[in-house]
């Protein structure tokens, strides 16, 4: 599987309500959350980002509540992707359990610049910045994760558990 | 094999005979919690899966506490699923307005989180009751769909912190300001995965209202959970839930877990904080922490006074200590929550509402409210307010171009008659 667009970057502990204003939290529609996605670090994210695109961050992206609100509205925004030099823990596991490919990877958090056309290969975790042509590679998930990514998520894991 | 409090309460929910901190387990929990804004997402997803029925009517709380009385429209909507998916599945522990209350209070309060249960509630707050020996961690609303299907989470076990204070406190220090000097100890990725495990003389000396304060923010440094080792006050306030004549029908034994002596820890910190001052975390971090008497002329325009970490009676014992026979400063929004219903009569028996109000400070239904901008006081461009909230992110009480202080119920009642952050001394 893989995924190709813009980086978007953002700096460290973008937190979220960063991400999505507790203010929308009394809705679960996805194109509403979508459009509020990022809201307050940047007014232009939800109008600007194109699917295929990807979120660059520094260390904790994600701290703060366990709203899975969060990652569901980046997901929802059309980001195929969220990689960051480290994640807040509920966060992460909210993404996988949703579906929402993560990556974490020191380097290619700091090397990577908005606006760069990133590739991500999710099988081997290489990320490649075609604007400089550098190359990274993301920490590797545990097996257990790997289970639930390639099932596309915890319903989905139970579904196919319980159909067994 | 020496195991921590956490990793004890872990193994014995998993079925497994040995643990270690990294592994991934599957585990039993003992309650599941959903409130307003997080459950109606997973009963979303429990009813697009399919799901004819909840693991346990007994074992899943749903507390309409976020935006409640229903603030808007769509506020509204929200909490209807909840009713009507608590009544569908007869789900005992559904508690409309006028029995709710902020859902970290109330569940302590009904005896609904013992010593020794593993807890799971889609909050990240849920982290609250390790303060009662129960290993308690936030989850996102997919873990609850999933949860209240198969009665099971999934956990990679933490490693586990060693926090030791040492110290006779203060007046006015308690354990939020702990707390708060901890976080701007380690920073907000300081316990990153990790659970904070918190002991020494002063932890013992701590009432349960300040020990659930403590654990409420170790999420605020990243942590998966906050624990502090059942004792004698822990015992106390057990056996006191049915005293108060809360439902026998949540009476149940309950297990006591402590830390072997050679348990392995990834680190272990000490403080001293017999000289502690309160402390006051400025914006916007909750690691930006410094004690009160660095904040000279912070003007305030409003003061919150309640949320799940410091709305409980203690909180509001303290408040009226400060704020008996004086005035709050004009200027000021003193807009005081205590946490469940319980804690308001309380109060109002032993006339700390009197004192509230004779002071100029307004008291509210118990609701979370503003703590996360959504009603009952929202800070406009440029306002400054203190609050012994949880978070101060930026714009999270209302505009992005408002402050938000964080401190102990003393300072902020202080802070209210002056006008501005002060020392509880400062009013005396």
């Amino acid at each position: 599987m893989k995924a190709k667009g813009a980086a978007h970057k953002f700096g460290d502990n973008v937190n979220t309500d960063d991400i999505i204003p507790a203010k929308f939290l009394n809705t679960t529609d996805p194109r509403e959350l979508a459009s509020h996605c990022m809201e307050s670090l940047s007014a232009d994210f939800a109008k600007n980002v194109k699917p295929g695109d990807i979120i660059v961050a520094g260390k904790h992206f994600g701290c703060g509540s366990s709203r899975e609100h969060a990652p569901f509205s980046i997901k929802s925004a059309g980001v195929s992707c969220v990689i960051a030099e480290t994640f807040a823990r509920i966060f992460y596991r909210n993404s996988i359990n949703i579906g929402l490919p993560i990556l974490e990877s020191v380097d290619a958090a700091r090397g990577i610049e908005d606006g760069d056309e990133i590739e991500v290969d999710f099988k081997d975790g290489e990320i490649r910045n075609i604007t400089t042509g550098k190359v990274y590679k993301s920490q590797k998930f545990p097996e257990f994760m790997q289970k639930l990514i390639a099932a596309g998520g915890l319903l989905n894991m139970l579904k196919m558990d319980n159909t067994r | 094999m020496p195991y921590t409090i956490t990793e004890k309460i872990l193994l014995a929910h998993s079925g497994k005979k040995a643990i270690a901190p990294d592994e991934f387990i599957d585990a039993k929990v003992d309650l599941a919690l959903g409130n307003d804004i997080t459950a109606p997402l997973a009963i979303k997803e429990f009813e697009r899966l399919g799901a004819k029925k909840v693991f346990s009517k007994d074992k899943i709380a749903l507390i309409p506490d976020h935006f409640t009385p229903n603030k808007d429209l769509k506020s509204a909507n929200q909490c209807k699923i909840l009713s009507e998916f608590a009544a569908k599945h007869r789900i005992r522990h559904y508690y409309e307005v006028g029995q709710m209350g902020i859902e970290h209070a109330l569940l302590p309060e009904l005896g609904l989180v013992l010593p020794g249960d593993l807890v799971i509630g889609a909050d990240s707050h849920t982290c609250t009751y390790g303060a009662l020996g129960a290993f308690s961690t936030g989850v996102g609303s997919t873990d609850l769909a999933a949860a209240m299907i198969t009665g099971r989470c999934w956990f990679r076990v933490p490693k586990s912190m060693k926090f030791i204070y040492k110290g006779k406190l203060n007046k006015w220090v308690g354990g939020k300001d702990l707390i708060l000097h901890t976080i701007g100890d380690i920073g907000v990725d300081g316990a990153r995965y990790m659970a904070m495990e918190f002991t020494g003389d002063t932890i013992k000396s701590l009432c349960m209202d300040d020990r659930l304060a403590m654990c409420n923010m170790a999420i605020e440094a990243g942590a998966k959970n906050g624990v502090i080792e059942p004792d004698k006050i822990t015992e106390d306030y057990v056996k006191s839930r049915w005293l108060l004549g809360i439902s026998k029908k949540n009476k149940r034994k309950h297990k006591i877990y402590k830390s072997d002596k050679d348990a392995a820890y990834f680190d272990i910190r000490e403080y001293n904080v017999a000289k502690m001052e309160p402390q006051v975390a400025a914006p916007h971090l909750p690691s930006n922490t410094k004690p009160v008497s660095a904040f000279k002329n912070v003007s305030v325009n409003q003061v919150v006074i309640g949320s799940c970490t410091n709305g409980r009676i203690s909180d509001l014992r303290m408040t009226a200590k400060i704020l008996k026979g004086k005035k709050v400063n004009s200027r000021v929004r003193v807009i005081v929550i205590p946490a469940t219903q319980n804690i308001y009569l309380e109060a109002l028996k032993e006339g700390l509402i009197e004192t509230f109000l004779k002071a100029g400070a307004v008291v509210s239904t118990p609701t979370c409210g503003p703590c996360l901008g959504g009603h009952m006081g929202i800070l406009g461009a440029g306002e400054i307010a203190i609050a012994t909230t949880n978070r101060n992110f930026k714009g999270r009480m209302g505009d992005l171009e408002s402050e938000i202080y964080l401190s102990n119920p003393a300072v902020a009642a202080a802070s209210g008659i002056k006008g501005k952050i002060a020392h509880p001394d400062d009013v005396a």
